[in-house]
């Protein structure tokens, strides 16, 4: 993945000034769209998503229907603007795949015992990307569940971690994704310490993946205390 | 200043007094947690009432029910709930005295007749029966509203003392639905006034004192109404 001549890191600062354990800022907006169950805007630094949820409601088709559970649905989209060079609009092997582990990495917490026959339905739209999207849209996700009224066991928290000329850091942004070594997504929940999605691309240690999950789990800590205050303060401000 | 019940999100540590976790909570390793972002009620057993959620069918419950379909010898009905009900032809004929010909179903009730039904039977199919109350049929210058079903018992109040207030202040007939569906009928101006009371409520739900705001907001309203009309 490296390529020849891009300097990443300098006086031990990464490009936009970050240290190597920091998180891009982050904004949590819960409840922005009128019409669905439950939704929340989410950024994280440059990438900026909206998730909305809709259900538990009646499953078609009807053959996909589980007679003991509800089904959940996921769906992770790129806006065709949502990247430098325009998006070809639509699913494709790549958002499928990240639609696919992100329902993974939320199953985990959702009870689903309670609506049988339904499906909840789960929309991720990327509005804007820098690198990490699928871990804002599971952070947006997990948020817009809980605001639907979803029975679940707790929140999930995501973030990546990656390796960028040879260190360890947390939260790559596109340029270090594109030039670094190594990018490794991990959703987990943050109070038990316990991992529901995790995904590697390059090459690491063994030592640097577990200094890199020290980094991820420490990272969710800080993202569920905002995921968790944002969904308090939407009722204590009235 | 108004005061807040306790906030929760699903996993928040709510007790160690697992012998009292009712609905919203589960219990691990011997303490209970929240299961939905809600509040806590902590009179008698642990509870966490949701915001918003769907509306689960229960055997007992009074709905207001809207026909969607005629599929004989059932009218399907939506009752504001992931499962749709059904409502058997037998109900209307008194129990199967009167014969009803096929394909004249909706002479009795037609699609998009609001009806008061119970709920005689759930099954493990989600299979919602229906039986139609007295006064089953709701029609002529009323207004429906909705709210979160979890708010109903807000609506209510205490012994039914919100909703008593409600009907007396704003002059109107007022009928609340377990599924959070509400009718309204009277004049007008007293059927925007009582929808108003009664989003406000909903709106305000998780607060305290709730009874006596909506008192004093009633009381100021009338009084201006009053001088205004001389």
């Amino acid at each position: 993945m490296k390529e020849e001549g891009i300097e990443l890191i300098k006086d031990g600062k990464r490009l936009d000034g970050r240290g190597f354990d920091e998180l891009r800022p982050i904004k949590i907006e819960v409840g922005v769209l009128k019409r669905a169950d439950g939704s929340c805007y989410f950024e994280l630094g440059d990438n900026k998503v909206i998730a909305a949820v809709y259900g538990p409601r009646e499953m078609h088709p009807r053959h996909a229907q589980d007679a003991k559970m509800a089904v959940l649905k996921y769906r992770y989209n790129m806006a065709p603007f949502s990247v430098d060079e325009r998006k070809r609009p639509g699913p494709d092997r790549r958002s499928v795949e990240i639609s696919k582990v992100s329902r993974e990495a939320l199953e985990p917490v959702i009870i689903k015992e309670f609506y049988p026959k339904t499906e909840i339905d789960v929309y991720v739209e990327i509005l804007q990307s820098d690198a990490g999207t699928r871990t804002a849209g599971i952070n947006a996700a997990s948020i817009a569940l809980a605001d639907a009224g979803i029975p679940m066991k707790d929140l999930v928290s995501s973030v990546a971690v990656g390796k960028i000329d040879g260190e360890v850091v947390l939260d790559l942004n596109a340029v270090e994704d594109n030039y670094g070594e190594a990018d490794m997504p991990i959703a987990m929940i943050a109070r038990r310490n316990t991992i529901t999605a995790l995904q590697m691309d390059g090459r690491m240690t063994k030592d640097e993946f577990e200094k890199g999950l020290k980094l991820a789990m420490n990272a969710c800590q800080q993202i569920y205390e905002l995921q968790r205050t944002a969904l308090i303060e939407r009722y204590s401000e009235m | 200043m108004k005061k807040m019940y306790k906030v929760v999100i699903p996993g928040d540590f709510i007790s160690e007094d697992v012998n009292r976790a009712g609905e919203g909570t589960y219990i691990e390793e011997g303490k209970v947690y929240a299961m939905r972002y809600g509040v806590v009620d902590d009179k008698d057993e642990i509870k966490v009432v949701p915001f918003v959620g769907k509306y689960q069918p229960a055997k007992g419950d009074v709905v207001i029910g809207r026909i969607t379909e005629i599929s004989f010898p059932y009218w399907i009905v939506d009752i504001a709930s992931p499962y749709e009900a059904r409502l058997h032809m037998s109900e209307v004929t008194s129990g199967g005295k009167k014969r009803v010909e096929f394909g004249s179903m909706h002479t009795y009730l037609d699609i998009d007749d609001l009806i008061v039904a119970k709920v005689t039977n759930t099954d493990a199919l989600m299979r919602i029966d229906l039986g139609l109350m007295e006064d089953f049929q709701l029609g002529g210058g009323g207004r429906l509203i909705t709210i979160p079903h979890t708010k109903v018992p807000r609506i209510i109040g205490r012994k039914g003392s919100m909703i008593r207030m409600l009907k007396e202040k704003c002059n109107c007939f007022i009928f609340v639905a377990k599924n959070g569906r509400i009718w309204i009928k009277g004049k007008e101006e007293d059927m925007n006034l009582a929808s108003e009371v009664i989003l406000m409520i909903a709106h305000e739900a998780h607060t305290s004192g709730l009874t006596d705001r909506v008192a004093d907001f009633l009381n100021s309203y009338r009084r201006i109404g009053d001088t205004g009309r001389g």
